[in-house]
Formats: structure tokens, C-alpha cells, sequence
């Protein structure tokens, strides 16, 4: 399966999904002109890799910021993700960042997904 | 040439730290974004008030960028250009403060939702906020309809609004977000 891999940007996160070496990451910040648009790439992934995923997937969230219109779409993976067995979520947020705690929270009460939350 | 001191004398006596008037775009966006965080730096603010006034920004910016486009479409670039958007610091408080046309025909709806929003407190926002990002989905133009409940939610206080008179067809809005500074 191919590597999805999307260099960060002041405006869009850095995104690594790679089936081979297990490595399943979002991070930085998600702020751009056309959400729907620059996730759609990582959903259709997501869908791909549900037919034959690894026997567990690490998938890492690690933002610094989003803004509303990303939180929908960040929405829209989780739920993808849902499909795929063996998931389990890893929320990161700064120590001093109740805002991204309460938020991956959030998160983890619309999506039957186990979520592990992490301080960095 | 006295509007110059005018202006000046304004900005130091509503205490703005940054104020830009013209077209918006996600460009633009980004470079007051870029701008304003700088300052936050320097004035070394408390990383959770810098994060929150961070988020009210963007919310703010990207909506005008969005009501922005679809007015300019309808109304040509006169109106998609007249907004404005600033900044005050005080010592209890961040204000991001935006003003666009709107039209007179949306001011109603636009009355109902921050009335309603500042009607709440924060376990109702909480869930006002899961209950639109469950049901909704994203605009044509790029909203998911939640960036008032957020900005409402990162201020932690009433959303302020006002519309002044522009010309029968449009309504000037003007919203006032504060956020208060933590101090430790």
C-alpha cells in the first residue's frame, strides 16, 4: 500500500501513513482554506487500508491547533476509523493544553474507538 | 492630514495592537495571524490565553473569508472588501474584534444564534458544539457551522454584537470577542 505522506504547512498539519512500518500520524496544525479538500486524500486512505489493515494500528494524533472546520473532518477519520479492527487512538497534547485535552475527550464520546491520551 | 493622529489616537485609546482593513483571503489570514502571534510572544502571555485568543482569531478571520467570497460574488469587490478586523489588549482582556456587510436579509437568523449561544453556559455550548459537529456537514463554503459556538466557548464570556446601518440592502456587523488574560 502506498505511503501517504503530506509535508506540514503554517496553515496544514503533517500527515505520515505508512502501512509497512506502522506509522500512522497527524500533527501540527489544521487550519486550511478547504478542509473537506485537503482531507479527503487521508479518508480515501482510510477506507484502502480498512480492507486489510495491520493486526493493530497506533493512529496518532498530535495537533497543535485545528479550527472548526477541521474538527469535523478530524471527525470524519475517527469514524473511518472505526471500521478498522485492531484500532486504537493516541491523543497528544501539551501538559498545559486543557483545551486539546478536552477536545481529544470530546472526540473519544462520538466515536466507539479506545483513545489513549498523552502528554508532551 | 489629521485623520493620521486621529487614527493613531484612537488605537492608543481603545488599547489596538493591530488593526487591518481590506480584502480578506487565507492568505491574508495567515500573515495577521502570523503577525499578531508575534506579538503574543513577546508579550510573553500565558501560553492558554495566547492559544485562546489564537482560536478566536482564526474562527473570526475565516469567517469573514467566507462571507467575504459570497458577498463579492453578489455584490462586486466593493463590498467583499470593506471589512475590518482588530485587536485590543487590555489588562484583563484580549478583544478580537471583526465588522462585515452582511445582508439585511440574514441579520435575523445571525440575532437568533448568538442570542442563542449567549444564552448558555459551558456544559451547554459543550454540548450545542457535539450536537452540530455530529449533524452537520461542510458548507459550500467551507463552514461546519461551528465557529461562533467555539469562539463563544474560548471566551468563556458573552459574545458582543452590533449592526450599524450601511444602505437598505446591508447591515454592517460588528462582533466583539473577549478573552481574558490569565494571570498566575
Amino acid at each position: 500500500m502506498d505511503i501517504l505522506n503530506l509535508e506540514g504547512a503554517e496553515d496544514t498539519p503533517k500527515i505520515i501513513l505508512d502501512k509497512k512500518n506502522g506509522i500512522f500520524e497527524i500533527s501540527g496544525r489544521s487550519l486550511p482554506e478547504d478542509s473537506a479538500e485537503f482531507y479527503r486524500p487521508v479518508l480515501e486512505w482510510i477506507e484502502a487500508y480498512q480492507a486489510s489493515p495491520n493486526a493493530t494500528t497506533e493512529f496518532v494524533f498530535k495537533l497543535e491547533y485545528f479550527n472548526t472546520a477541521s474538527s469535523k473532518l478530524i471527525l470524519d477519520v475517527l469514524s473511518a476509523l472505526e471500521d478498522v479492527k485492531g484500532i486504537k487512538v493516541i491523543w497528544c497534547f501539551h501538559e498545559d493544553d486543557e483545551d486539546m485535552e478536552e477536545a481529544g475527550e470530546e472526540f473519544s464520546e462520538l466515536v466507539e474507538i479506545p483513545f489513549e491520551f498523552k502528554t508532551y | 492630514m489629521n485623520y493620521i493622529y486621529d487614527l493613531h489616537r484612537t488605537m492608543m485609546e481603545q488599547k489596538l495592537i493591530l488593526v487591518y482593513e481590506g480584502d480578506f483571503t487565507q492568505e491574508t489570514t495567515k500573515s495577521i495571524l502570523a503577525m499578531a502571534e508575534r506579538n503574543l510572544d513577546s508579550s510573553a502571555e500565558e501560553s492558554s490565553t495566547k492559544r485562546k485568543v489564537f482560536n478566536v482569531m482564526v474562527e473570526a478571520l475565516q469567517n469573514i473569508v467566507k462571507h467575504s467570497s459570497e458577498q463579492g460574488l453578489k455584490a462586486g469587490s466593493l463590498i467583499s472588501k470593506s471589512a475590518i478586523f482588530m485587536i485590543s489588549k487590555t489588562d484583563s482582556h484580549y478583544c478580537v474584534m471583526t465588522g462585515n456587510p452582511i445582508p439585511k436579509n440574514h441579520k435575523e437568523g445571525l440575532i437568533d444564534t448568538l442570542n442563542l449561544l449567549n444564552s448558555k453556559d459551558k456544559d451547554g455550548l459543550k454540548e450545542m458544539y457535539k450536537e452540530i459537529i455530529k449533524n452537520s456537514q461542510i458548507s459550500d463554503k467551507g463552514g461546519a457551522g461551528l465557529g461562533f459556538v467555539d469562539m463563544a466557548r474560548k471566551s468563556g464570556e458573552k459574545l458582543e454584537f452590533l449592526f450599524a446601518e450601511m444602505n437598505e440592502e446591508y447591515d454592517f456587523f460588528c462582533l466583539k470577542v473577549n478573552v481574558p488574560r490569565d494571570k498566575e
